[in-house]
């Protein structure tokens, strides 16, 4: 984690007195993984303020409204017409809120081996980052992971929940500043 | 753990003064034709101390469960005896076993003193009327009284087959609870078949895909505990553990021990690329081996430790490919329709296991090194990750059914004896150990 990205998380903490995340299992991503360096289940809460997604600054926005995720094509890294879409509203968040870091998490569904789909997830994150930089948002802001088929954000064995989960999800990490 | 000494003796030289002519050794060929198993009696062991009883009948189960779960032996149910085996020194009334159609018996002895066993063995050809070799003794403590039997099996295994056995060791694999989209996975360690189960991992960071060291003291595993894919190698004896193998900016992942334990291969990833590194874990230098803009991963040493076998899909989509352990022009050895994955060179040297998927479904299978002969020995909705046993001979790996959990599998490199081995819940990843010294 940088020392930015730290120091955001730590104004962000103390910026709120308590915040009930509504959704189980700590989903503060979306991906159901943790964006801020700790991995899962190491014991830390992470602690954001979402804000009123009417707010279009806040991160309730980016995640209802402009959509934190991606999906791909089985076995593909490639993005197409609607991700860009998605992407280009992200890029244009991201302009607005320079103040926040991200993390792009990769992921592929279960229908492929385990190392490789570490690596297709890493495929995925990092196709999803190239795309940000070439929408004018610094590498330095971004951080890329990939968690291969072990973080599926849907359960079911079948091609429904494998669509949703070959995904790259942006998490913000950080609240804002001011 | 305590330490085991084994202590092998001979207990008896056979004499073979009063054998006449050697009839037909007592011989099981493992070949692909169909297999009659064989079968065996394996009375209680002899107790030749009061101590020793309680552990007379626990011997006798873990020896003919282990022969009977190779699928090449039958056991002959205790209550189908005639003949009682109340000495171990006693002379065999081999017509009482004939007469019940048992091929092979073993009898074996146990005494016990304070918290240190003695086991012995022998085993019989009953049609000829004569002992297969000599008698044996494994000397150690209480505590590994299953490992004994352990020594027994492999032995009376290795005698009737001509083969090496496997079931004096272990398997690490992942040990899994909690929810699908947010699994707690823990690194465990058992006996291979399925006991003596121990978790090394306390379950906060995921980990997935660990190996067993050469030697069976260390393993290496891929963890998520710094927030990304990190290579931990854990001395399994001591719980000491490190990081290594980081490559700033890299995702670091599927690492593999060299045969002589001394180095490492595994996978970094960063710019959507995946290449193969070679980490020498005593000087920490660093190798890069491939360099190409696709993903090579899932490498496995041969056991001469001169080549590497590992997946790309370089050509567009996975398959698998063979290079020299430095590094050099790799040469691709799959050609049929599906996906090629995990590749796993045998102990032996001769066989390269994989996965396969094909028109959705999983398969493991086994290839020549040259990529000839492929046969697939399994077929499932989703079966991934082989893993060999020592010999070479049995190859486990992990099975999900369709809206299942994970379980681990074992099927014989002919394909038949397909087996799911117990374990306390659902288990991925399964990494087969050495045998034991």
């Amino acid at each position: 984690m940088s020392l930015t990205s730290k120091s955001l998380l730590l104004v962000a903490a103390l910026a709120l007195a308590a915040c009930n995340n509504p959704r189980p299992g700590g989903d503060f991503g979306g991906g159901g993984a943790d964006g801020f360096g700790g991995g899962f289940n190491d014991g830390n809460i992470q602690t954001g303020m979402l804000g009123d997604p009417n707010d279009p600054n806040s991160i309730a926005h980016f995640q209802q409204r402009i959509g934190d995720r991606v999906f791909f094509t089985t076995d593909s890294s490639s993005l197409s017409e609607e991700g860009r879409a998605t992407l280009n509203a992200q890029a244009r968040w991201l302009t607005a809120n320079p103040q926040f870091a991200i993390v792009i998490e990769g992921h592929a569904d279960e229908r492929g081996t385990r190392e490789y789909n570490v690596s297709l997830g890493e495929r995925r994150a990092n196709a999803t980052m190239q795309y940000l930089i070439s929408q004018g948002i610094s590498a330095n802001r971004m951080r890329t992971v990939s968690y291969g088929k072990e973080r599926p954000v849907e359960a079911c064995p079948e091609q429904r929940c494998w669509d949703v989960n070959r995904r790259a999800v942006t998490v913000v990490s950080g609240g804002r500043t001011s | 753990m305590t330490r085991l000494f084994l202590l092998l003796s001979v207990l008896l030289a056979f004499v073979a003064a009063h054998t006449p002519a050697m009839a037909q050794p007592l011989r099981l060929q493992i070949t692909e034709g169909v297999i009659e198993p064989m079968p065996f009696a394996m009375p209680a062991f002899v107790p030749e101390n009061s101590a020793g009883s309680q552990y007379s009948d626990a011997l006798a189960r873990v020896v003919a469960a282990n022969l009977t779960n190779t699928g090449l032996f039958r056991e002959v149910p205790r209550s189908a005896h005639i003949a009682r085996v109340t000495s171990f020194d006693a002379s065999v009334s081999f017509s009482d076993w004939r007469a019940i159609n048992v091929q092979a018996l073993i009898t074996g002895a146990v005494e016990v003193s304070g918290n240190r066993m003695t086991v012995k063995f022998r085993l019989f050809d009953v049609l000829s009327g004569q002992q297969m070799g000599q008698g044996m003794q494994f000397a150690g403590s209480t505590d590994n009284w299953r490992r004994m039997a352990h020594k027994v099996s492999d032995s009376v295994y290795s005698r009737i087959t001509g083969e090496t056995g496997y079931f004096d060791s272990r398997v690490v694999f992942i040990s899994e609870s909690g929810p699908r989209g947010n699994r707690t996975k823990r690194l465990a360690i058992m006996d291979q078949d399925g006991e003596n189960v121990q978790m090394l991992t306390d379950g906060r960071s995921l980990v997935i895909a660990p190996r067993v060291s050469p030697a069976g003291d260390q393993a290496v595993y891929t963890t998520y505990e710094t927030g990304s894919p990190r290579i931990a190698l854990t001395n399994l004896a001591s719980g000491q553990r490190q990081l290594v193998g980081n490559i700033p900016g890299a995702m670091t992942f599927s690492p593999r021990f060299s045969p002589d334990g001394r180095s490492l291969v595994f996978s970094a990833a960063r710019g959507g690329n995946t290449d193969l590194y070679r980490l020498d874990l005593g000087s920490g230098q660093m190798l890069q081996l491939t360099a190409l803009p696709s993903i090579a991963t899932s490498p496995s040493f041969s056991p001469d430790g001169r080549f590497i076998t590992f997946e790309s899909d370089r050509s567009g989509t996975s398959q698998i490919y063979v290079m020299p352990a430095g590094g050099g022009e790799a040469r691709r050895i799959s050609f049929g329709s599906g996906r090629y994955s995990t590749p796993v060179w045998s102990p032996r040297g001769d066989l390269i296991a994989f996965t396969k998927s094909h028109a959705g479904r999983f398969h493991i299978g086994v290839m020549r090194t040259d990529g000839s002969e492929e046969r697939l020995l399994t077929a499932s909705f989703l079966d991934e990750g082989p893993t060999w046993a020592p010999n070479g001979r049995v190859i486990m790996f992990t099975r999900e059914a369709q809206g299942g959990d994970p379980a681990l599998f074992s099927v014989d490199i002919s394909g038949r004896n397909l087996r799911r081995i117990p374990t306390p819940g659902p288990a991925s990843d399964p990494a087969w150990g050495p045998l034991r010294p």
